[in-house]
């Protein structure tokens, strides 16, 4: 036998294309030539194949190799093919049955001793190869547990090349199976009992958490606006399975997924550094771009503290990923597609200066305007709630009135969802902020009576059209909290007011 | 060379140099010429022999196959480039192997 085939995954954003590796020993010099468009990585594969299929006590035939990944027209980057080359390598040489790689997988870097090691994308690659049928599927011993977050799919985990081959000749031998799936421990997330006064902010926060609205916070230094993002992730329910599977999948792309942690199920918090570059926010890269901070906080929080320090261009990027839901970003090998449905957290200060209290300010004017107007109007015009913060005047405040903890406003937060859910569960929307404002306007219209104050506001153009559909949904998130079915004019009236009151 | 002549092929220089080098046979089997570079070694601890056989060295025995045909006023004919890879472990069998057209 001197022609054999293995398979593996190619991952294409978060969308995985089954590959199939075809190895031909022919007669010539020795040799390896690979072929089906491979990266840098992937063709420095033959060194370390050729390493670990030696060092694992295996001859290497001293023959011209071909190996061939197709389609191969896809370009492939990686390091995640080493065990299918080696595997169908030794399959044309005839020292592996043929048959026993087929309807396989195999995932997995070598190491020059044969060792097997992890690598990026398991879990989106695992639910491509389900997708078309494979049945088993070998992966690095350090991402057994990620795997095994696919169900209809075997997989097994190896420790190194000399493993799978002793699996591959005997099936009796074994390979190690994924153990019961461990909860990852409660993330430490703190209280917001913490933050003093601030009553409206807090108001804000959970309609923001209740809705998945976006929100800014403008204040003085030290009023607790970084704090209270920070504790939004806390109020957010925990994310559904289908939601945690999307979320993993990304953060299996980014490299980021520990053995400990497989599968994420809490809201991810993403607070990248001001000096962020659009890249870093959205997403890029050489050759096929890599998921940004937008996509790793899909279905979480992506908090942008001190949001007038970003650079304007980062910020007007993130423009249409939050309007749609998802990146595409255009590279060299191709389009790919992440999935980038966050929520929005912004923290600014009112102005460079920013004292305590805003009589005192020293700025000039002009100071005031070029410092706000980084965020410019189509941004701003997304964001649904813009709290000001006003400065703490008493530091035992939280201790008297006892300020509600984080656990208490979750309840009305995960109560509110729900029902939002049970709302839109027939469109497959999951809170107020997916819904399109036509939607809205047309098969959940409200009373002229109800939404007098949005219409007014329009007429005078105090109001963009989506900012009255982002008003409108607004009013529904606060109708959900108060346990209404339907949005009265107080709460259409308090969703305005959430929406222009500090309006930067 | 008693392996190659078992093989039915008729050697017609052995070990011929020129100054772009040396071939180490050459032969013919009726139908067209072989040159041949045998490669010996006592251990694969520094590879298979045959992967002796760089793509600089095929290149140098090209060029002096080309050589060989003006010197002995040989007009076209095929020509067949083969490596023979002896493996002598000290104390060991020996073992040849015979890769017909190699480059």
């Amino acid at each position: 036998m001197s022609l054999a085939s293995a398979w593996a995954v190619a991952l294409y954003g978060i969308d995985g294309v089954l590959v199939e590796i075809e190895a031909h020993i022919g007669p010539g010099l020795p040799g390896l030539q690979m072929v089906g468009l491979p990266d840098t990585a992937l063709s420095e594969a033959r060194d370390r194949v050729r390493a670990a299929v030696l060092n694992s006590g295996e001859r290497w035939p001293p023959r011209r190799i071909t190996l061939a990944l197709s389609p191969a027209t896809l370009p492939k980057a990686g390091s995640s093919y080493d065990l299918a080359l080696a595997c169908s390598l030794l399959a044309a040489e005839g020292r592996l049955p043929p048959e026993r790689l087929r309807g396989r997988v195999l995932l997995g870097e070598l190491a020059l001793d044969g060792r097997l090691r992890p690598v990026r994308g398991v879990l989106p690659a695992v639910l491509a190869a389900r997708t078309v049928g494979i049945s088993e599927v070998v992966v690095p011993l350090p991402s057994l547990a990620e795997a095994a977050l696919v169900d209809g799919v075997r997989v097994y985990g190896a420790g190194c090349l000399a493993e799978v081959l002793a699996w591959l000749r005997e099936p009796a031998v074994g390979l190690a199976r994924p153990g019961p799936l461990r909860a990852a421990p409660p993330p430490v997330v703190p209280d917001l009992a913490d933050v003093l006064e601030q009553g409206e902010a807090r108001w804000a926060v959970e309609v923001a958490a209740a809705g998945g609205h976006h929100l800014l916070l403008v204040g003085p230094p030290g009023t607790g606006k970084t704090m209270l993002a920070q504790r939004m992730a806390g109020l957010l329910p925990a994310l559904s399975d289908e939601e945690a599977l999307e979320v993993t999948a990304v953060h299996s792309v980014a490299g980021l997924l520990t053995p400990e942690t497989p599968l994420i199920t809490m809201p991810p918090f993403v607070a990248p550094h001001h000096t962020s570059s659009v890249a870093a926010l959205v997403g890029g890269g050489a050759g096929l771009a890599k998921p940004g901070a937008v996509s790793r906080a899909h279905r979480g929080v992506l908090f942008l503290d001190e949001v007038a320090e970003f650079g304007t261009q980062a910020l007007e990027a993130l423009r249409t990923p939050l309007e749609d839901g998802e990146v595409r970003l255009a590279r060299r090998d191709g389009v790919v597609r992440y999935p980038a449905r966050c929520q929005l957290v912004l923290a600014a200060n009112p102005c460079p200066c920013a004292p305590p209290d805003e009589r005192d300010c020293t700025c000039a004017p002009a100071a005031r305007r070029r410092y706000l107007r980084r965020l410019s109007g189509p941004l701003l015009d997304r964001v649904d709630l813009r709290v000001r913060m006003r400065p703490v005047r008493r530091l035992d405040a939280g201790c008297d009135a006892a300020a509600e903890c984080t656990a208490t406003v979750r309840e009305r937060v995960v109560q509110a969802r729900a029902a939002a859910r049970a709302r839109w569960a027939g469109s497959g929307w999951r809170t107020n902020a997916e819904v399109p404002g036509a939607v809205l306007r047309r098969c959940f219209r409200l009373p002229r009576s109800v939404t007098e104050p949005i219409d007014v506001a329009l007429h005078r153009g105090l109001l963009t059209a989506r900012g009255a559909d982002r008003t409108l949904r607004l009013a529904w998130t606060v109708a959900d909290l108060a346990g209404r079915d339907r949005p009265t004019l107080e709460d259409v009236s308090a969703a305005m007011g959430l929406r222009e009151r500090g309006a930067a | 060379m008693e392996y190659l002549t078992g093989n039915g092929v008729v050697v017609l220089s052995r070990n011929w140099r020129c100054r772009e080098g040396e071939v180490d046979l050459v032969a013919t089997d009726g139908e067209r010429l072989i040159v041949c570079e045998v490669k010996t070694r006592s251990g694969t601890g520094y590879g298979e022999p045959a992967e002796g056989v760089t793509p600089a060295k095929a290149a140098r025995i090209r060029r002096v196959a080309a050589e060989w045909l003006r010197a002995h006023r040989v007009g076209w004919c095929e020509i067949r480039f083969d490596v023979l890879a002896v493996l002598c472990p000290p104390g060991g069998p020996v073992t040849i192997e015979h890769l017909r057209g190699a480059f």
